[in-house]
């Protein structure tokens, strides 16, 4: 299984489009940590212009840690977009190539087969994930330093101790590759079904865009149904920027988007074990 | 016959939606046999194949390998076989030589660099062994496709349609190096084609199927050979053909006539009588073209197809 898992690793590294998601969050993250370094200290006097005329601000609010979790916000549509260039390619691409022939003619299982491929797509989801912390965290730091985290959420305005946040950012990394896995695992779902890669992209990225405006709209059976809906989980990584951190509540977030990745496994799993291979 | 069966399919059938590809089909391949596995296409052959390969699962019927029932026994059986279905797709994006080790590792034996530069060598491709797949042409990746089919030292080797799209010398090679395989290495081949020239020339026993269902099996030889031969005589007298046939009893074994050429059912060995008696009556015989049933039966089905 090592060496399968081995093989599909190699596979998606020597391909090109495996290289977008890095070479985006690459050259994205620089940029804004960048822009932020020439013109961040007048956007955060806008986002905290409400709270100034109470408090009196202090101290270097506009560090790498302020960027890394502004950063983050943009999980929720743009790195699965990255992610699905890949994983939605992982069944899908062998069948649009025919090499599915020569791979399931070896004396080797379809479980292990979809097995392998699923881990390297989750292994694939969490060093993008990875790649994200270290271009926004160690990058963002040398650029713009380091300092108190300020964040506002609906417990109001909290001011993170330099010393505090580094944890809270790991389990936040953490959080973000188990909800990218979510989309990875839909992704690979949909891959087992067709046989070419496009298919499963348009159809991950217009699932979670349907479920996203869903979320948004504020009528009450459609809010009803939003704790049914995997993109409402996407985000909970702020819960760990909370004081005191909920954790019943981060785990029942973790639980459901792993039962999500579970299901979709299994899915897969068992569509491509009935699958006739026609290409 | 030459040893045990390898290949044991019994009452096969396979249905897409409305359509039966395959239909009870029955086939017996022994150790040893280069089995050609003959139909026009569409007949079924390559559904066969996939069946043969679990790439499909059968609709009813049974398959062994190795004495063994496919379905569960797939991993032993597949350790022992190696293929190519239809055409050999390979990663473009790797070398030769990495679509060869990463087949290897997944093959069930232990495959060293040496052996993958042998193989890369026995298809003509070990000079080309970096070069990345996308670049190669389709007879080369045919090559690739038989190398990865030879790789892990199978006891039986499954070639669907092996030549198409090859160039006459390459259709030589292919052919040349599925006789080495049997001859020297003592692999049983089962070679499906549609065409029969190809079948005749490597295969010991054949069968030919068409619309799934088997029309025709048996020692290659026998079937080809079979007694009654259908032989043309264009000669240069169409009257006094007419009567010195009338004269004696070919004339009982002539079907057809169409003005010079004079169609007989004959067996193999009064061709050369009757030519001597044409001659010998002063009649000048310009052509004999002598056409076996089963070819005329193999044109016949093909035909009907296209």
């Amino acid at each position: 299984m090592l060496t399968l898992v081995q093989i599909e690793l190699y596979k998606i590294f020597k391909k090109w489009r495996t290289y977008i998601g890095f070479i985006a969050i690459g050259t994205l993250v620089p940029i804004i940590h960048v822009a932020m370094y020439f013109s961040g200290s007048h956007s955060l006097n806008r986002m905290t212009e409400d709270i100034q005329s109470s408090f009196f601000l202090v101290g270097n609010l506009l560090n790498g840690f302020f960027v890394s979790y502004f950063i983050m916000m943009s999980l929720v549509v743009h790195i699965p977009f990255l992610i699905t260039l890949v994983a939605g390619d992982l069944l899908a691409g062998e069948a649009s190539a025919g090499t599915y022939r020569m791979l399931i003619t070896r004396p080797i299982s379809r479980t292990q087969i979809v097995s392998s491929k699923f881990l390297a797509g989750i292994i694939y989801t969490s060093l993008l994930i990875i790649w994200l912390a270290f271009t926004s965290l160690v990058l963002g730091t040398i650029i713009l330093g380091t300092g108190e985290l300020l964040v506002t959420n609906n417990q109001g305005i909290i001011v993170f101790a330099k010393d505090d946040i580094l944890w809270r950012f790991l389990c936040a990394y953490l959080y973000a590759a188990l909800a990218m896995s979510v989309v990875a695992s839909l992704a690979f779902l949909f891959s087992a079904l067709v046989e070419n890669a496009i298919g499963p992209i348009i159809s991950t990225m217009a699932v979670i865009i349907v479920f996203l405006i869903l979320s948004a709209i504020p009528v009450e059976f459609i809010q009803s149904i939003k704790p049914f809906l995997f993109t409402s989980y996407l985000l909970d990584w702020m819960l760990m920027f909370k004081d005191p951190i909920d954790y019943m509540e981060i785990l029942t977030s973790v639980s459901i988007l792993l039962t999500h990745v579970i299901v979709f496994y299994f899915l897969a799993l068992f569509i491509f074990k009935r699958k006739d291979i026609l290409t | 016959m030459n040893g045990d069966k390898i290949i044991e399919i019994n009452s096969l059938t396979k249905d897409f939606k409305d359509l039966r590809a395959v239909n009870s089909l029955n086939l017996n391949v022994f150790e040893g046999d280069v089995f050609g596995f003959l139909g026009p296409n569409g007949a079924g052959k390559s559904t066969t194949i996939r069946m043969l390969l679990s790439l499909i699962k059968p609709t009813e019927g049974s398959i062994k390998l190795f004495g063994k029932t496919l379905q569960k026994n797939r991993i032993d059986i597949l350790k022992r076989i190696g293929a190519i279905v239809e055409k050999p797709d390979f990663y473009g994006y790797l070398s030769a030589y990495k679509n060869l080790e990463i087949l290897g590792k997944i093959s069930g034996k232990e495959i060293s660099r040496k052996r993958i530069m042998e193989v890369l060598e026995l298809v003509g491709l070990s000079k080309r062994y970096k070069s990345k797949v996308k670049t190669f042409s389709h007879g080369m990746k045919q090559r690739l496709g038989l190398g990865q089919a030879l790789l892990h030292n199978p006891d039986l080797i499954i070639l669907d349609e092996p030549t198409t799209g090859l160039d006459p010398q390459g259709m030589k090679e292919i052919r040349d190096l599925i006789l080495h395989l049997s001859k020297v290495e003592k692999k049983t081949i089962f070679l499906s084609s549609h065409i029969l020239y190809e079948v005749e020339l490597v295969a010991n026993r054949m069968t030919i199927i068409n619309k799934g269902t088997t029309k025709v099996e048996g020692y290659v030889q026998d079937l080809l050979n079979a007694k009654k031969l259908k032989v043309s005589f264009e000669v240069n007298d169409e009257d006094r053909t007419n009567n010195l046939l009338a004269q004696s009893d070919w004339i009982n074994k002539l079907e057809s006539q169409a003005k010079t050429i004079f169609m007989f059912s004959l067996e193999n060995d009064e061709i050369a009588y009757l030519n001597k008696y044409l001659v010998e009556n002063g009649i000048a015989v310009s052509a004999v073209v002598p056409t076996r049933s089963l070819e005329d039966y193999f044109l016949k089905i093909t035909d009907e197809v296209a």
